[in-house]
């Protein structure tokens, strides 16, 4: 029979720790912006249908770095919970900290109880009336959740772009503003200068849906063509 | 067969949102929650509930049109004057429904949160004929509950983005479905308002004309239908109609309405006829 090691909590939970952030640090960055127009989600995905970012509901948006395969039950698992709960008691009463406190829930549960933790990192925004109103939570692997003002970068080289983020970001920024400073910041780990507009995925929480678009459903997503034209109007 | 973890991912995949609270939350499903004394109550005098009547749909050269009148009824009694009948059922399609009031709007929130919820887990819109079929199975698993008096039949009418032609499906309370051309009408009116469509209904009518055929076809059904509310100019009440097209379904706006009853209110006094 072989022996059983004897392994401390303290190394246990490293080592999870450990695991779960090599596998997040080899995943693209997401950075998620909010600014005067909204929330402007910016994902480098060179992928046109297997999203990172996605939406849950009116108001409420998801991004997620690390395993597709993990990120995407938790998006699902997040429009059902939303959907129920919209459905069962009102519209209104869907909050992205509801959702992100039940995403917390499940990953540290997961965390601690399973085999291998969760390789992932999710951001939950949701956009208010006003940029005060705006939302946005950040969840890792573990559990932790914690609410960011202004923006959240996660991913690979997340320190990096979120210098890059940092320096240019302020509340007055508009879409246009908003997306161009993600895609500075995504390239910031990398030599070329910027990315090609095929190379990301884009999505914004429109703060103006119902009287712009007569929808209460917040959530776009940008095409690379909608991305060019956004961008070259300001120019 | 063996139950492998495979196995178990692929039928937990779903991406209706019915099947889901089928699964996890079978008592907030409009159906499912007839009572057992309901069952035996069949020879009682049927319930005193709010009934929702008169639906038309008609095609026009740009897609599909909807109008509902804004009257509920309770047996001899007005139950509501401003109830809506006809609502967006997502960007391209519409639904109206006429029968048990209470009912018809438990389905039509399912019937809309089914389609957001199909679109969002799946990232694309169901088609057209797959959201007329998803429509008739929740009016087939009301079946038990229409069988003791509260029925819910609706029309349904949307626009086919790969086709290019907006199309109109009625139901039967079995959740038969049936593709209609021209117009349909569904509800106690339909009798009356499906006479005045046929007068008035033309083909590759325009917007405008469609509208006013619509609101007139209602005007005819109130007419002779008690259970029908007609354009109320007192309480300035009109009634409900959306448009689908290529560009989606909007309603048509509140003062369009008005002059458009205006109109024919003005032409039938005109006219000084007794029908």
């Amino acid at each position: 029979m072989t022996q059983q090691f004897y392994v401390s909590p303290e190394q246990l939970m490293k080592d999870r720790a450990d695991f779960a952030r090599k596998g997040i640090a080899r995943g693209r960055s997401v950075v998620v912006i909010s600014c005067r127009d909204g929330i402007a989600l910016v994902a480098e995905n060179p992928s046109p249908s297997l999203h990172k970012i996605g939406e849950i509901y009116d108001k409420i948006a998801f991004a997620a770095v690390g395993k597709y395969n993990e990120f995407e039950s938790l998006r699902q698992a997040g429009v059902r919970y939303a959907d129920v709960r919209g459905y069962s008691y009102d519209r209104e009463d869907v909050t992205a900290r509801g959702l992100a406190s039940v995403y917390a829930q499940s990953l540290g549960a997961v965390f601690t109880a399973e085999q291998k933790p969760f390789e992932v990192e999710l951001a939950v925004a949701e956009v208010g009336r006003t940029r005060d109103g705006d939302h946005l939570y950040r969840l890792t692997f573990d559990g932790s959740i914690a609410d960011e003002p202004g923006f959240v970068v996660m991913g690979g080289q997340a320190d990096k772009v979120a210098e890059a983020v940092e320096a240019g970001w302020q509340g007055e920024l508009d879409f246009a503003g908003a997306i161009r400073l993600a895609l500075a910041g995504l390239v910031a780990d990398k030599e070329t200068a910027t990315l090609p507009p095929s190379a990301v995925e884009v999505a914004v929480l429109d703060r103006g849906s119902e009287s712009g678009r007569g929808t209460r459903r917040a959530f776009r997503r940008l095409d690379a063509a909608d991305v060019v034209a956004l961008l070259a109007e300001e120019n | 067969m063996q139950e492998t973890t495979a196995n178990q991912v692929a039928a937990n995949a779903t991406s209706s949102f019915t099947e889901h609270l089928q699964r996890q939350r079978p008592e907030l499903l409009p159906f499912n929650q007839l009572p057992a004394t309901a069952l035996t109550a069949q020879a009682a005098a049927p319930l005193q509930v709010p009934h929702g009547t008169t639906i038309v749909a008609l095609s026009y050269a740009g897609g599909v049109l909807m109008a509902g009148d804004r009257r509920a009824t309770m047996g001899n009694v007005i139950a509501s004057r401003h109830i809506e009948k006809v609502f967006p059922a997502d960007q391209y399609s519409v639904l109206g429904i006429a029968g048990t009031a209470g009912i018809a709007l438990d389905i039509t929130r399912l019937f809309q949160v089914e389609l957001e919820h199909y679109e969002k887990i799946e990232g694309t819109l169901l088609s057209l004929d797959g959201k007329a079929n998803r429509l008739g199975a929740m009016i087939r698993s009301n079946l038990p509950m229409a069988m003791q008096g509260l029925a819910a039949v609706p029309l349904f009418a949307g626009f086919d983005r790969p086709a290019g032609v907006g199309r109109l499906f009625s139901y039967d309370v079995t959740g038969g479905r049936y593709e209609e051309q021209e117009h349909h009408s569904v509800g106690s009116g339909s009798m009356f308002a499906r006479g005045a469509l046929k007068k008035l209904w033309r083909p590759n009518l325009s917007e405008q004309d469609a509208v006013a055929v619509a609101v007139e076809a209602l005007y005819d059904a109130a007419d002779d239908d008690s259970a029908t509310g007609g354009p109320d100019p007192i309480r300035q009440l009109w009634p409900v109609v959306y448009i689908v097209n290529r560009t989606g379904a909007v309603r048509v706006p509140e003062r369009e309405l008005a002059a458009v009853a205006g109109t024919i209110i003005e032409s039938r006094a005109a006219a000084q006829r007794e029908a």
